[in-house]
């Protein structure tokens, strides 16, 4: 497993080297224009001059080969730099400059990381604590009031999109009821248990409708898993051989069934670090993935490719664990 | 495995009748008293039936705008009210039906049977596991949006002249929606084949000399099932969202051309005044979904050896 | 009078006094929403309206347009003119004198150097400075003396004030933009998100599109003033979301930009929390008329002056279209109070608004029926007319707004009336205005047969805005289609007007020039106006001393703004 987890590991680079190439293929082909949104009094000449003044005017394997200058050599630089407080070379080096903003995208990604955690990361943890229980109860008691009801609510939860439920709740808890915040305030800090208070209801709207979404999707592979294996022969086996019916379900069959819910939640993390777009929107929490979404429509090219490739080094890395992961749930999985 | 279904202790003469039962024939018989399955049936093709058969009764343009009866409530010409612009909304509910249920539908099979072939081929085939799963890191990775905004550019006119406006975008949309949501499901068949394989009854097989396609088709895909069912339910429900988010963007259908996710999107503003005009058509897809959602359980079942004739 | 009169007059009087006598930062804090929010607060640097409205909170130019569109000083003590000698003769040269005592927040005084900085700045060839228009034609800004400034101009301008007047162009400092000149300027991080101004708040955070947090200016040039002490400028979400949270939730005091369905602004609006204000400028939502052929079929050469339209170009057939069309509904479904019917390109200032176009203000399906007959256009067994076997066919482009698709929707019903199809497209704004050379959906190439936007110009002053549709101005493959003629309108009798404006001086004058382009261009049928717009923000029912303008930022008098207890 290590073995092979080593070569998985050194096999990454080319792949993400080359993922990140076609990203930028992409980003360059698709027609936005950074000068786009600014107004229409500006002039064309103008816009030409910001064009040319944001290095528009070089050739692609240019453009594309200072990026990686920029990302691969000049970043972790300056961070070492950051961090020891040596100072490597001229210390005069470029970084990765988004276009809209002008500063660093790195500290970008930097300021908005706490409140995407917070909100994201906290949905993931509480739709994985609700779903997987839901799971199973529902499916070791399959056609009970309870699987019903379940099924009926994460049904709702996935097929309704986040930008209504959200909007629904705007209405009832902001407007109507008035008890939660309908804006999210990244300049809170938590200080005290009061402030916490307050953190906790800012983002219990957002939490809620994310989690909602998740706990369906986590909630309905656990089901359908569990029911697979609930009728196998190392149940009857187990349960023969007199072992207690919650060590036969809660070991036994839980186990076995996880593969597609590992696969799921390791799809899902790489998620939380690139945002929920709509639902960050609704509630202004201006997290990763509304910073993403500006980037795309503002044609921010090198905040987009920077962006998209840290979430391509997610999406390799949490492949790799489930990957190992399953090995861990089912030993007979061998990849050597 | 049929005989061993069959029931104990019948009649000579049964065995002759049971022998030209088919397999799909008793799989039919379960799924037939499966309850859920059979009232998700009714309402799938009671929604299939009004939104193909309702603008024949209803025959409302759903894109005429009476101007002057906007804002309008219950009546019985206009039996769901009017819109801010005068639009019928039971006229676009159901025309937004036809379009959401082809493109839900057609995309979710689309990306099934993409994820499904790519999964059991990285699951089963070694040494095909590595390029497929890193094309599928790839397709995560990609950002939605300014592939969308590519694809559009260089293959719109294209469909457009060859197959004509409507139908060029419909296969555009599908083919988009299809293309960037197989993934998900093509990592859980891929780590269910993984631990699959591995199994008692695979090894048997291979080990009586069975080729690779049989021992897929025979053992695999049976025993993937499950997991492709609820791919499928939540495929639908992503595909009809996807198309209005793609739409909204004016990369999908034409802006005076109703869908049910448009509908939602489009009447959002309007839900502290006039809330059935998002939540009529939120229903729709959810009622949709959740029917869908059902078959694909009674499917499932039916098709499980294990608990046949419990 | 009656006492109950002179009661309410007390009433008003001591309010005011009390607004006037103020002290500093004695208001608490002002929560303003933008719902689109401010990337940089260097307006040079970026040229979007969000933030150009939160920089000049910070940095203001040396005078501002207030809500009449008229110039107050800010950093001066008058506005020159021919009359004050501030303009020479030959109109090519303009001196400001810089007010005594204005210091920068950090609280060093503000000379002409800083002005000189401004021009050499935004001049820089590698800068990429998006406000270089507003310094087009000056050959030379120097200081005659610590407070004098005095601005050469290659060619005599009779409207000398587009450099250093309104939000486009405000002062920056010299001491600390110093480093940042041309190609240097996007690697100071540090100044762009928090220059030092001479406004009444200064920067204390700035989060890039998330949120920017201002406190009260000790060094503002009036110690009454602002009354606020801090002012959270918070972004994200869309227009209906920034209208509920002022008005029905009422967590924030102000909103900016609320395009939204009429109808939910005044349901929002009965919750009592606030009210919806306006502002009226020169923004006019209009129709294109392509006057060459799209057709796809022409390869290299569509779009271009080679291939006129096969029917566009027939005035009498744009000029049905345009009597087609109910404006009145359309303001009333899209737009309330935020909108007036126009059938001008050039709605404003009052002077230069032509009254010869009323024609279009009423719909008129048989006049318009009758036109299209007369110019051959029969209608078809399917409604849809057509001459010499080609059917009045339209592709109608936009961007993606929903308000502009409710829009399209209801003119293409009015046009199919007289016999028009109409296919309808939307493009995502940052495609439709990106202007990208590889991309066919952009509105200078204009492949379709109509297409809608609205545009308008900064200031008051329409001369560089008519000469929009000048020859020189039509995009095509050769300018790598770079031009604001999207119509393709040519006629060297316009080109002559607009040589003429450029020596005009006098506004009754100008006005009478202006007066004629316009009524030339809806003569033509080059352009179909329909919307006058204003510009819907919300404001708190607690907020006061709000003038809403929409000739300078919104924000242009916030040192003013105080709270209603």
């Amino acid at each position: 497993m290590l073995n092979y987890t080593i070569r998985r590991l050194l096999f990454a680079i080319p792949t993400l080297l080359a993922i990140s190439f076609i990203i930028f293929i992409v980003l360059d082909l698709s027609p936005g224009d950074p000068t786009g949104n600014l107004p229409l009094t500006i002039p064309p000449e103008v816009r030409e001059q910001i064009r040319l003044s944001l290095g528009l005017g070089e050739p692609f394997p240019i453009r594309y080969l200072k990026w990686c200058q920029q990302f691969f050599i000049n970043e972790p630089l300056n961070m070492i730099e950051q961090w020891t407080g040596w100072t490597i070379g001229s210390g005069e080096r470029l970084r990765v400059l988004s276009w809209s903003t002008r500063s660093p995208v790195v500290d970008l990604v930097v300021e908005r990381m706490p409140q995407t955690l917070w909100v994201v990361g906290m949905s993931q943890i509480v739709a994985v604590i609700i779903a997987v229980p839901i799971g199973v109860i529902s499916a070791y008691k399959q056609y009970s009031i309870f699987d019903q009801i379940g099924t009926f609510i994460s049904m709702i939860g996935f097929s309704v999109p986040t930008f209504f439920t959200g909007l629904i709740l705007i209405v009832i808890f902001s407007v109507q009821l008035g008890w939660l915040p309908s804006v999210y305030d990244t300049t809170h800090r938590v200080t005290d248990w009061n402030s916490f208070w307050v953190q906790v209801r800012q983002m219990a709207m957002p939490t809620m409708v994310l989690a909602l979404a998740t706990t369906a999707q986590i909630s309905r592979f656990m089901r359908a898993s569990m029911l697979d294996n609930l009728n196998q022969d190392y149940v009857r086996t187990a349960r023969a051989k007199g072992l207690r019916e919650r060590s036969v379900v809660m070991i036994h069959v839980l186990r076995n069934s996880m593969i597609p819910v590992v696969t799921v939640i390791a799809l899902g993390i790489p998620g939380v670090f690139g945002g929920a777009i709509i639902t960050e929107q609704i509630f202004k929490v201006n997290g990763l993935g509304q910073l993403l979404i500006l980037g795309i429509q503002g044609a921010d090219i090198p905040l987009v490719q920077t962006l998209t490739f840290i979430f391509a080094v997610l999406i390799v890395m949490f492949n790799l664990i489930a990957d190992v992961l399953y090995g861990i749930l089912d030993p007979r999985i061998r990849y050597d | 495995m049929t005989e061993g279904a069959l029931p104990a202790g019948q009649p000579v003469t049964g065995i002759v009748e049971a022998q030209s039962r088919s397999l799909w024939g008793d799989v039919w018989v379960q799924f037939r008293g499966h309850k859920g399955a059979m009232v998700g049936c009714f309402i799938f093709f009671a929604i299939v039936f009004l939104v193909l058969f309702g603008p024949m009764i209803h025959t409302v343009d759903p894109t005429y705008l009476d101007y002057r009866a906007k804002n309008s409530g219950w009546s019985l010409t206009h039996p769901l009210g009017t819109d801010n612009y005068g639009r019928d909304i039971f006229a676009q509910v159901l025309q937004g039906g036809r379009t959401s249920l082809a493109v839900g539908i057609t995309a979710m099979l689309l990306a099934l049977i993409v994820g499904t072939i790519v999964g059991v081929f990285a699951g089963f085939f070694r040494w095909l596991d590595g390029p497929l799963m890193r094309l599928t890191d790839l397709f995560l990775a990609l950002p939605l949006l300014p592939l969308l905004l590519v694809v559009v550019m260089l293959f719109r006119d294209t469909l457009r002249a060859a197959f004509g406006p409507e139908t060029g975008i419909f296969i555009l949309i599908v083919g988009v929606i299809g293309v960037t949501s197989w993934m998900q499901t093509a990592r859980i068949v891929r780590g269910d084949v993984l631990a699959l394989k591995e199994r008692e009854f695979v090894l048997a097989a291979r080990s009586i000399g069975t080729p690779s396609r049989r021992i897929i088709t025979r053992h695999i895909l049976p025993n993937i099932l499950s997991p492709i069912m609820v791919s499928a339910t939540l495929g639908i429900a992503n595909a009809i969202i996807t198309e209005s988010a793609v739409s909204f963007l004016g990369l999908g259908f034409p802006p005076d051309f109703p869908t049910w996710g448009r509908l939602v999107s489009d009447n959002q503003n309007f839900i502290g005044l006039n809330p059935q005009w998002a939540i009529i058509p939120a229903v729709a897809i959810s009622l949709t979904v959740l029917s869908v959602n059902f078959i694909g359980d009674g499917l499932r079942d039916a098709l499980d050896p294990r608990i046949r004739g419990r | 009078m009656t006492l109950a009169k002179m009661l309410t007059g007390a009433a008003v009087l001591s309010l005011t006094a009390g607004a006037a006598f103020a002290e500093r930062a004695s208001d608490g804090q002002l929560n303003i929403l933008y719902w689109q929010a401010p990337s940089i607060l260097n307006p040079y640097l970026s040229g979007g309206t969000k933030e150009l409205e939160a920089a000049s909170l910070v940095i203001e130019p040396l005078a501002r347009y207030d809500e009449t569109g008229t110039m107050v000083p800010y950093l001066v003590d008058e506005i020159p003119t021919l009359e004050n000698g501030g303009i020479s003769e030959d109109l090519t040269t303009i001196t400001w004198k810089l007010s005594d005592g204005v210091v920068w927040s950090d609280g060093t005084p503000l000379t002409a150097e800083d002005v000189v900085f401004t021009w050499e700045y935004c001049t820089n060839p590698d800068g990429g400075c998006a406000q270089a228009s507003n310094f087009t034609d000056v050959t030379n800004v120097e200081a005659v003396d610590a407070s004098t400034v005095k601005i050469t101009f290659g060619v005599a301008k009779p409207f000398p004030y587009g450099p250093f007047v309104g939000g486009q162009s405000p002062i920056l400092q010299k001491a600390q933009f110093a480093e940042c000149l041309g190609a240097k300027a996007v690697e100071c991080t540090e100044q762009n998100f928090a220059p030092i101004g001479t406004g009444p708040f200064t920067v204390t955070e700035f989060k890039a599109n998330d949120v920017a947090l201002f406190a009260a200016n000790e060094n503002y040039r009036d110690p009454a003033k602002p009354a606020f002490a801090t002012v959270l400028f918070k972004g994200g979400g869309d227009a209906a979301a920034a209208a509920r949270s002022v008005l029905e939730t009422g967590e924030f005091d102000y909103a900016w930009n609320l395009q939204v369905e009429p109808e939910v602004l005044s349901q929002m609006q009965a919750a009592g929390k606030g009210e919806i204000i306006s502002a009226f400028g020169t923004s006019v939502e209009r129709i294109m008329v392509n006057q060459t052929n799209p057709d796809s079929a022409l390869g290299d050469e569509r779009g271009t002056v080679k291939h006129p339209h096969p029917f566009l170009t027939d005035r009498r057939v744009s000029r049905a279209l345009s009597l087609a069309i109910d404006r009145e509904i359309l303001v009333e479904a899209g737009y309330g109070a935020a909108g007036q019917v126009t059938c001008n390109v050039l709605p404003a200032p009052a002077v230069y608004a032509s009254t010869n176009n009323d024609w279009c203000k009423t719909q008129d399906i048989a006049a318009a029926n009758a036109l299209l007959d007369e110019a051959g256009w029969e209608v078809g067994s399917d409604g849809v007319r057509t001459k010499d076997g080609m059917r009045l066919s339209l592709l109608y482009q936009t961007s993606t707004n929903s308000v502009r698709q409710g829009t399209q929707a209801l003119i293409k019903q009015m046009w199919s009336e007289i016999g028009v199809e109409t296919e309808l497209r939307n493009i995502d704004g940052s495609v439709f205005f990106g202007g990208d050379q590889s991309s066919p959906d952009t509105f200078q190439k204009f492949f379709a047969d109509v297409e809608m936007y609205t545009n308008n110009f900064d200031g008051t002053d329409p001369e560089t805005y008519m000469a929009n549709w000048a020859c020189n101005e039509i995009p095509s493959p050769e300018n790598q289609w770079l031009g604001d003629n999207m119509p393709r309108h040519c006629n060297p009798e316009y080109d002559a007007l607009v040589a003429e404006f450029g020596k005009t001086s006098g506004i009754e004058a100008r006005a009478a020039i202006a007066i004629k382009m316009n009524d030339m261009l809806m003569e033509a049928g080059v352009i179909i106006p329909l919307i006058h717009r204003g510009n819907p923000s919300a404001k708190s029912n607690t907020l006061g001393g709000v003038k809403m303008s929409d000739w300078d930022s919104e924000l242009w008098n916030i040192a003013d703004w105080y709270r209603i207890d």
